[in-house]
């Protein structure tokens, strides 16, 4: 029996073709945005994180930031500097402080320029090993950098293989940076971060005379002895800067960024990518349930005197309800498999055009079966909800109204 | 004779605004089981209400309707349909075919509405079809047929239940003279099969050449009855 209807409501879809497509527009795209953002989700996440390098537990940051009083550009961030350094060191529990120059500098090499990032290998061997460390570094080709080299600078993994200077670097070759001619003596492997792949690593020496830099310093990795105890070294580091620059809680001219801190900043990102998507999705998904509906009440206008033919060959008020209401459910559950199944297709094409145009991230699709499932149920609710209206009110049709030309 | 419908002091009034036309003022028609009666009227007599009325597709304002004995005035619209779609059949002057099946699956329509399983109902339209001489159209759709098929096809749908008694409205309204003897000798057949057939009509010669009891209606009420008795035209008493 229900067959039947299922039967009379696939014709009656069929026949309005094109209609039926563009009826189920908003829950395709509803549902694709939907299964997409999941799929692509972890792999998001995972590719997000590995952009701030590694997360170590036992490494806090310490970078220097406006307070955020007066009017912009009345309260320039004032440069962290050697001082800081050692009363960073001086705290209990802090094992090493390791200060790092993220700078730009310009590359000229077979004739073309590109700036790029620079980050400074300190002059400390074991400064140099956490250094080392807290960016994954691995080395592909040559060797590393210590803290005796002058004049040579490792660089890093998407920086060789992206042929920007028509021309592959290797080791050996000799790079002119900012006027100076460095050597490359190392090659890293990819670390799946879009800006260490890409950066130069110079001693720190080389760097603060290229750059004409004296004490300061743009931020300060703290390593902490025991990772168990990191949030209390975070606060006492806070409440020592404070005191030294005479600061009161919440006038703040730094910060401590803790690795709990860097992860919670990353996972903002990503709910409030979420929190779009989904809100892209949730207006779609209504406004494809109001156009099933809208669909469905025209079909029952047009049809008003198929209703009323099929009352007086004896059908009752609850086949006419079924056979519309299955048509709006198929509506949903048709627009839920295709939207699940372009989701799963965008997934992978964002997926694999990432991998390709941003080297070395490596976006990853997770398939969930349960995912596409409750999608494409969720569509179907959608459908049979839009279209109880419109069947009831085909349901209540009075035959001989509904016959009458 | 045993009646197969009855409608006593039936009246129909509809509301337009702030009057109410009165489409039936009460009427009487008795319906004998076998019998081949036409309602006969100009338009505007109330004769397409009495139609609905006998039909079961409507119900009166006024009095009531006996459906094989069975009073039917207060039904249920559910009820009413389950009932026309087992005891009567419906043949429409537009053919009323759904323009999006196959004849064979207008016809087995009124059966799927009876619960029949789909064999069933497939080996009893296609049977219905080939008495009507559609035996090779099963798969055709009604824009597919000529206006007489698809009247054909509509009287093999109305009888697709079985029904006591076969209503037809206009029957051959929209068809060449032609196509209407056609239709007129299906009719004729059903009825010496024993179908009750009854027939609205603002033709006097089909009327008179095909009935043998016929309700004059004007203005909502019934002018006369007359019957044929021995090939002759009686007035009878209503």
């Amino acid at each position: 029996m229900l067959g039947d209807y299922f039967f009379l409501a696939l014709n009656n879809l069929r026949q309005r073709g094109l209609r039926s497509w563009l009826t189920m527009l908003g829950i395709f795209i509803g549902i694709a945005a939907v299964v997409s953002l999941i799929s692509l989700g972890n792999g998001l996440e995972q590719a997000v994180i590995g952009q701030f390098g590694s997360l170590d537990t036992d490494k806090l940051t310490i970078q220097n930031q406006g307070t955020g009083f007066g009017p912009p550009g009345s309260t320039a961030p004032r440069q962290l500097t050697e001082d800081d350094m050692e009363l960073i060191e001086s705290v209990q529990g802090v094992d090493l402080a390791i200060p790092r120059l993220i700078r730009v500098v310009s590359v000229e090499y077979n004739d073309v320029v590109r700036f790029k990032g620079v980050i400074n290998v300190p002059k400390e061997e074991r400064e140099v090993e956490i250094m080392y460390d807290s960016v994954n570094a691995e080395i592909d080709q040559g060797r590393l950098i210590t803290e005796e080299d002058r004049g040579k600078v490792i660089i890093g993994g998407s920086f060789a293989t992206e042929e920007e200077f028509r021309k592959k670097i290797g080791v050996g070759t000799n790079l002119d940076i900012n006027g100076e001619s460095f050597e490359v003596i190392g090659i890293l492997e990819k670390t799946g971060s879009f800006f260490i792949d890409s950066e130069i690593f110079m001693p720190e020496q080389d760097l603060r005379e290229l750059l004409g830099l004296e004490n300061e310093i743009d931020l300060i990795v703290a390593q902490v002895e025991d990772p168990d105890r990191i949030e209390q070294v975070a606060e006492e580091i806070e409440r020592k800067l404070r005191k030294d620059r005479n600061q009161d809680i919440g006038e703040e001219d730094f910060s401590v960024q803790t690795p709990l801190q860097s992860l919670e900043a990353v996972s903002t990102i990503l709910n409030i990518i979420n929190l779009i998507v989904s809100g892209i999705a949730a207006v779609s998904l209504l406004i494809g349930g109001i156009g099933i509906a809208n669909t469905m009440f025209t079909s029952v206008l047009e049809r008003r005197k198929e209703i009323g033919i099929m009352k007086a060959i004896g059908a009752k008020n609850k086949d006419i309800l079924y056979i519309f209401m299955l048509e709006s459910a198929l509506l949903g559950l048709v627009g839920g498999i295709v939207g699940a199944a372009l989701g799963l297709a965008l997934a992978f094409v964002v997926s694999s055009s990432a991998s390709a145009f941003l080297g070395g991230i490596n976006l990853q699709v997770t398939f969930s079966l349960p995912l596409i499932l409750a999608s494409i149920s969720f569509s179907l609710l959608i459908g049979i909800f839009s279209g109880i209206v419109p069947a009831y009110q085909a349901s209540k049709m009075n035959p001989v109204e509904a016959l009458r030309k | 004779m045993a009646n197969i419908i009855e409608l006593q002091d039936v009246a129909k009034h509809y509301e337009m605004g702030e009057n109410i036309v009165k489409a039936l003022d009460g009427i009487n028609i008795k319906v004998d089981k076998g019998d081949f009666v036409a309602i006969m009227g100009p338009s505007g007599s109330g004769k397409s209400t009495g139609m609905n009325l006998v039909g079961s597709l409507d119900l009166p304002t006024k009095g009531e309707i006996f459906l094989d004995n069975k009073n039917i005035a207060h039904l249920e619209e559910s009820q009413l349909a389950q009932i026309r779609g087992k005891k009567i059949g419906f043949i429409f002057q537009s053919f009323n075919l759904i323009p999006n099946l196959t004849a064979l699956e207008n016809v087995a329509l009124p059966m799927l509405f009876q619960g029949a399983d789909s064999a069933a109902r497939n080996d009893r339209a296609q049977e219905l079809l080939k008495m009507v001489g559609l035996g090779e159209r099963l798969d055709h759709y009604p824009n597919q047929l000529s206006g007489g098929q698809q009247q054909r096809v509509a009287i093999a749908r109305s009888l697709a239940n079985d029904p006591e008694m076969i209503l037809a409205d206009e029957p051959t309204g929209n068809l060449d003279s032609k196509a209407e003897e056609t239709i007129m000798d299906f009719l004729e057949e059903l009825n010496q099969k024993g179908k009750t057939i009854v027939m609205v009509t603002h033709e006097p010669h089909l009327a008179e050449q095909h009935a043998r009891t016929i309700y004059w209606l004007k203005d909502g009420r019934v002018e006369k009855v007359t019957r044929k008795v021995k090939d002759k035209w009686k007035e009878v008493r209503n």
